[in-house]
């Protein structure tokens, strides 16, 4: 039977499948871990508290949450242009560098509150920049995009380690990052500022990043279903000749979704350059850019579901951390198993149950008898 | 006749459905060895599912498939080819850059080696295309021979793996009358030699010229038998439809008057691959006139077609549409022609025409994004684009009339009344169509038809491309023929002959004369 | 040598050994970098320490494998909130890190390798890899017979070029006239675990000329051997004694030993003789050295050795200086 042009209702397409998809996932892991000896329930326990158990742990699963909305959102805008932009990592680090340039020459000048704006559009902006050449070449040249931006990814670090070697280095320091930005041009930690309104919250990375991530969720939904230009990004994205009968330019669609994508996946150095590190280092983007593609891959290409996805892997994240640390059998490579796990069963075999929960979705329906049309 | 128990195939109460929708029930149906069955049925009725079933792509949920009288179990085309059914398809399943000899070999090789296995075939094929009159040249190369020669290919191939049970899918659609005719001569070749022919179409003169009995399917439900010699192009029909059709004929426009619409100077195309895709054309068309452009498809009517409403641009030449002057330097492109009032009606509509993903109000909006009532400062205005949406499926009787259905769960004919209605609705100066009703149920058929004529009544310049020469006959003031990219003829639409036309779209005419 | 930042998706193992039971108040925490504690090279120097110790006193610790850049404070801070007491961080990437913690568990102790952290509770262990880096290019100039030597460097970072510098004046000092060729695998962490492209580099500089290749690049290095090996080359070791992995064409091994560093943090605070500040340990101090055993010595003339010896003993007396990258960034040439 062809279940896949069966519609099913929307919470069992959004919710019910993805649950069953982590489900299933965490039921392997658990056979894994039982191999080793580890009691399954407990081990799930451990990253759950891990994750959400104390404030500490809270902040820390809400700024990777931070990292990959940034990146989700990224990889499903080029989504929806029909654009799979593997870039996210490049445009991250090179987001990261126009903070860095942007703060180490204006950062004792310039009062916070203009430093955090600038900041903020440096990153996009140098992240925006750095997705145009591929995405220029795509639509120009007819390079896919694909195998550009993975390129871009190696000339990005590259370039970075060229900079922070040779140029940007503090004097004196054996590591390759610059020196501390000013405090001004800090994005304020979250335990700052809830303090300034008397709340009392153990110190994390988690800054206000996460407002800015959350915005930006917001607006790329409007962007993608509200707008007229989110209209031709779509139209181009379903079909090219579609677009073109429609007098939009599909070149254009290319340029400004990937600029777009580039842009937020550039916004992810204000989470680690602005809001944690403080300085510019290398390798700061650690494989939040691919795991966006994860992230985007699981939330359908939705804000609201990548903002879902996004705390899923927040706390896996975090949640794995806990769990290496209080289950002396599990090792970080087993927890990198466990994450893999999830990642297959809820990414790459999204719709292995599909079928399945057709089948019984259809057995407690009757079936309406509908004539073909 | 064979005797009634030898069976060639038989179906038994097969049913099929995908997910809520039943595409066949209940169906079954007897063929006889060495005979032509012809099933026949609206777009959706179910013909194209039964014959996949048969064929091996989709399996029946419930129901049994007896070949020679033997129950069968075909769950891959290996399966079907192995109890020698071959299918010919409505596109052909053909790699262009092979010969025909390789495409025919193609998964058949008797040998590992390549050389060995074209000697075999080579004389297998021989012996193959002079039983049945199908002259085809084994060492062109595929891309290259026109569609009949291909068909032709395809049906070799089908032969060449033994086949004893020929499917074809709409065989006819891509054929000039005469084309047609070469095939039916073939078809009836094979029959002779006690090979049974499945044809489906949806053409009933076909089905009169060469079946021996008849299928009739609506809905997914096999409504009627027949023997071809007892019934009539109007009992198919309706039973097809389901009700009595009323034939219209429309009036024609002998002096349109002296404004032009679309005026065509020298017009070439060259295309990426540096085909001329059409070749020196001068035409016009002038307001309140349907302008018909016959020909095989793949004749240059499709990029006539886009050169005019702005997608395509022209290698040289010009044009004037809408009263605007394309030349090179100056070109146009669609977003202009809409700001001309010159609308088109896409040939392509699961291409151009729509967004299959999009809601239907999405897609009502395919073009005019940028206008003021449905964007301002940006920001799409959904409130009223559901109700134009809704004004236009109201008006073009669009079914069901919901403007957040998706687009692709609207039937083909439904479809196509949604781009109409999108197009018409502008009041346009000037309508570029094509193919306004492939694959539409005969009774939308009659509306769009209807729609069409209204349009050159208001004074609209209609340039109508269609391979149905029916519909170019029955709605032209004026035929063009295209052959290879130019005009071969021209004809009055009331003193149109069909095999007149039919000699023109082969080029038979200049060629003779 | 190090072999932080190794890339990596994952997070992070952090777990409480056994046997803390003799112990309860002294509890000491070691914060492993990316390359996890198994890396072949610096993190497994610490870690042999730390188990040495473990073994001798019969007092477990706490350990915590980093895996991004996030998880060093978040790690060193766990450790004080528990109550380790001392905290031991690996690597120059740790610093800024643990001068955050340092700073607000200023009763605790901390110690870190391979950086400067100034503060009243912090002990800082940097080493002088120029120096044993010189002295193994000397035996590299010494051994070589087509006056070409190689080096082989990690990730292209400063501390690397520390590390060829050295060794290239170790070089030119016992041959004026001999050729340092030098390579880095690459610009990202993967080069410090890229065997295939060492091996690559290795052959690429034999074809070049080069007969002694000397490898600071961490896992990578295991790939270099392999190559000098099947070339019939030799290869020089580097952090830890590698001497056994192919004996016959394994020359010697640069020696850091930051196991010993992190025996003495350890140690020394069990004892109380922690002492914070800065130890700056070089050929004087042992804490870098070459290695010389029963798999290398037949290959060590006595001509070669007394070299050595000579050259040691002039940077140990401050009668030959060699010069440190990282001092401004520049070799001279």
């Amino acid at each position: 039977m062809n279940t896949s042009a069966v519609p099913l209702p929307a919470w069992i397409e959004v919710v019910l499948i993805p649950l069953l998809n982590i489900l299933l996932a965490l039921i392997v892991a658990g056979l894994i871990m039982l191999t080793i000896g580890v009691d399954p329930v407990e081990a799930v326990a451990i990253m759950i508290r891990g994750a959400f158990g104390y404030d500490e742990a809270i902040g820390y699963t809400l700024y990777y949450t931070t990292n990959f909305i940034f990146t989700g959102l990224a990889v499903a805008v080029a989504f929806h242009a029909s654009l799979f932009n593997i870039g996210g990592e490049g445009q991250a680090m090179i987001g990261g560098l126009g903070v860095g340039l942007v703060f180490l020459l204006l950062d004792s000048v310039l009062p916070t509150l203009l430093l955090i704006p600038i900041g903020i559009i440096a990153a996009a902006l140098f992240g925006a920049a750095w997705a145009f050449i591929p995405a220029w070449l795509q639509a120009y040249r007819g390079s896919h995009v694909v195998i550009t931006t993975i390129m871009f990814n190696f000339i990005a670090s590259s370039l970075m380690v060229y900079l922070l070697v040779n140029v940007l280095i503090k004097k004196g320091s054996m590591s390759p990052e610059t020196r501390e930005f000013e405090p001004g041009a800090w994005m304020p930690f979250m335990h700052d500022f809830l303090a300034w309104f008397g709340f009392d919250v153990t110190r994390s990375p988690l800054n206000l990043s996460l407002v800015l991530a959350l915005v930006c969720a917001f607006l790329v939904w409007i962007y993608i279903w509200r707008t007229r230009w989110g209209y031709e990004l779509r139209t181009a994205g379903f079909s090219e000749d579609a677009a073109v009968y429609a007098g939009i330019k599909p070149k254009t669609v290319v340029i400004s979704a990937m600029c777009i994508s580039g842009a937020l996946a550039g916004l992810m150095a204000v989470n680690e350059i602005m809001g944690v590190h403080h300085r510019l280092i290398l390798n700061f983007t650690a494989g939040y850019g691919f795991t966006g593609i994860a992230v985007s891959l699981m939330g359908r290409n939705h804000p609201v579901g990548i903002i879902f996805a996004s705390l899923l892997f927040g706390v896996l994240y975090q949640g794995g951390a806990e769990l290496a640390f209080e289950m002396p059998k599990v090792s970080r490579e087993m927890v990198v198993a466990i994450q893999g796990l999830i990642i297959l069963f809820s990414g790459a075999l999204a719709l292995m149950l599909r079928p399945w929960v057709v089948r019984i979705y259809l057995m407690l329906r009757p079936p309406q008898v509908q004539a073909a049309s | 006749m064979t005797p009634s128990q030898d069976l060639a195939i038989e179906l038994r109460h097969i049913s099929k459905s995908f997910g809520l929708v039943r595409a066949n029930h209940d169906i079954s149906m007897q063929v006889q060895r060495g005979t032509v069955h012809g099933i026949v049925g609206e777009n959706g009725a179910g013909k194209s599912t039964l014959m996949s079933i048969l064929y091996g792509f989709y399996q029946a949920d419930r129901g049994e498939i007896l070949i020679d009288g033997k129950v069968r179990q075909i769950t891959s085309s290996r399966d079907a080819i192995d109890v020698g059914i071959g299918m010919v398809h409505q596109h052909f399943m053909l790699v262009d850059t092979l010969t025909v000899l390789e495409n025919v070999m193609l998964g058949a090789e008797s040998h590992a080696l390549l050389n060995k296995s074209s000697i075999d075939a080579r004389a297998e094929l021989q012996k193959l295309a002079d039983e049945y009159d199908l002259g085809v040249e084994l060492d062109a190369v595929t891309g290259e021979l026109p569609v009949g020669e291909q068909q032709r290919t395809e049906i070799l191939k089908a032969l060449y793996r033994h086949a004893e049970i020929l499917i074809l899918d709409e065989p006819t659609g891509v054929l000039t009358p005469q084309e047609a005719d070469q095939l039916f001569r073939v078809l009836r070749a094979l029959k002779e030699r006690g090979v049974t022919v499945i044809l489906i179409t949806h053409k009933l003169r076909e089905i009169m010229d060469i079946t021996d009995t008849v299928s009739v399917l609506r809905l997914g439900e096999m409504v009627a038998h027949r023997n071809t010699v007892d019934t009539s192009v109007e009992e198919l029909a309706e039973l097809m439809v389901g009700r009595r059709l009323v034939e219209s004929s429309f009036s024609r426009v002998e002096n349109p008057g002296s404004r032009k619409g679309i005026e065509v100077r020298d017009l070439t195309v060259i295309d990426q691959r540096g085909k001329k895709r059409v070749d020196n054309i001068s035409f016009t068309v002038k307001h309140g006139e349907i302008v018909g452009i016959a020909g095989v498809a793949g004749n240059g009517q499709s990029k006539l077609l886009e050169v005019l409403a702005g997608i395509a641009q022209p290698s040289s030449g010009d044009f004037e549409i809408g009263g605007y002057q394309c030349k090179p330097g100056k070109p146009l492109n669609p977003s202009r022609c809409r700001a001309l009032h010159i609308n088109h009606v896409p040939e392509d509509r699961l291409k151009l025409g729509l967004v299959k993903a999009f809601t239907a109000a999405e897609s009502a909006l395919l073009g005019y994004h940028n206008e003021r009532q449905y964007s301002i400062r940006g920001f799409l205005q959904l409130k009223s684009i559901r109700a134009m949406c809704a004004r236009l499926m109201e008006g073009f009787d669009v079914r069901p009339g919901n403007p957040s259905l998706r687009s692709s769960t609207f039937s083909g004919g439904n479809q196509q009344k949604l781009i109409l209605a999108r197009e018409l609705e502008k009041n346009p100066e000037v309508l570029l169509v094509g193919q306004p009703t492939r694959g539409v149920d005969i009774g939308a058929i009659a509306l769009i038809h209807q729609k069409l004529i209204e349009m050159r009544d208001a004074g609209c310049a209609v340039l109508l491309v269609s391979v149905e020469l029916d519909e170019i006959m029955a709605l032209s003031d004026r035929i063009l023929v295209m052959f290879e990219g130019r005009i071969v003829g021209e004809v009055k639409g009331g003193d149109a002959d069909k095999t007149q036309l039919g000699l023109m779209m082969a080029n038979a005419m200049e060629q003779a004369s | 040598m190090k072999l932080n930042w190794r890339f990596a998706l994952a997070a992070a193992g952090l777990w409480l050994a056994a046997g803390v039971a003799q112990a309860a108040d002294y509890k000491p925490a070691v914060v492993f970098d990316m390359g996890g504690k198994f890396d072949k090279s610096f993190n497994q120097g610490v870690y042999d320490g730390v188990e040495k110790f473990k073994s001798e006193t019969g007092i477990g610790y706490l350990e915590f494998e980093v895996t991004n850049e996030a998880q060093r404070e978040q790690a060193l801070r766990k450790m004080a909130q528990r109550g380790a007491d001392p905290v031991l961080g690996i690597g120059f990437a740790q610093a800024p890190a643990l001068e955050k913690v340092a700073k607000e568990f200023p009763d605790t102790r901390f110690a870190i390798i391979d950086m400067v952290v100034d503060l009243p509770n912090v002990r800082s262990i940097v080493f002088k890899e120029q120096e044993g880096s010189f002295l193994v290019g000397v035996l590299a100039a010494l051994a070589s017979e087509s006056g070409k030597v190689g080096f082989i460097g990690g990730m292209d970072i400063p501390l690397i070029r520390k590390f060829a510098c050295g060794y290239a004046q170790g070089v030119k000092y016992a041959n004026a006239d001999a050729e340092v060729l030098e390579n880095m695998t690459g610009s990202t962490p993967a080069a410090w675990n890229d065997p295939g492209r060492g091996g690559e580099l290795t052959k690429s500089q034999f074809d070049r000329g080069a007969d002694v290749v000397y490898a600071a690049a961490g896992g990578t290095g295991v790939g270099v051997y392999q190559a000098a090996k099947d070339a019939g080359k030799l290869a020089i070791g580097v952090d830890s004694n590698q001497n056994y992995l192919h004996p016959g064409t394994m020359l010697t091994s640069m020696l850091k030993r930051v196991d010993v560093a992190a025996y003495n943090v350890f140690k020394d605070s069990m004892d109380d003789k922690f002492t914070p500040g800065i130890q700056v340990l070089g050929l004087a101090e042992a804490g870098v050295g070459w290695a010389i055993d029963e798999h290398n010595e037949s290959m060590i003339t006595a001509d070669m050795k007394a070299a050595v010896e000579a050259a040691s003993a002039k940077i140990i007396a401050g009668d030959l200086a060699v010069h440190d990258y990282t001092s401004d960034n520049s070799c001279p040439q």
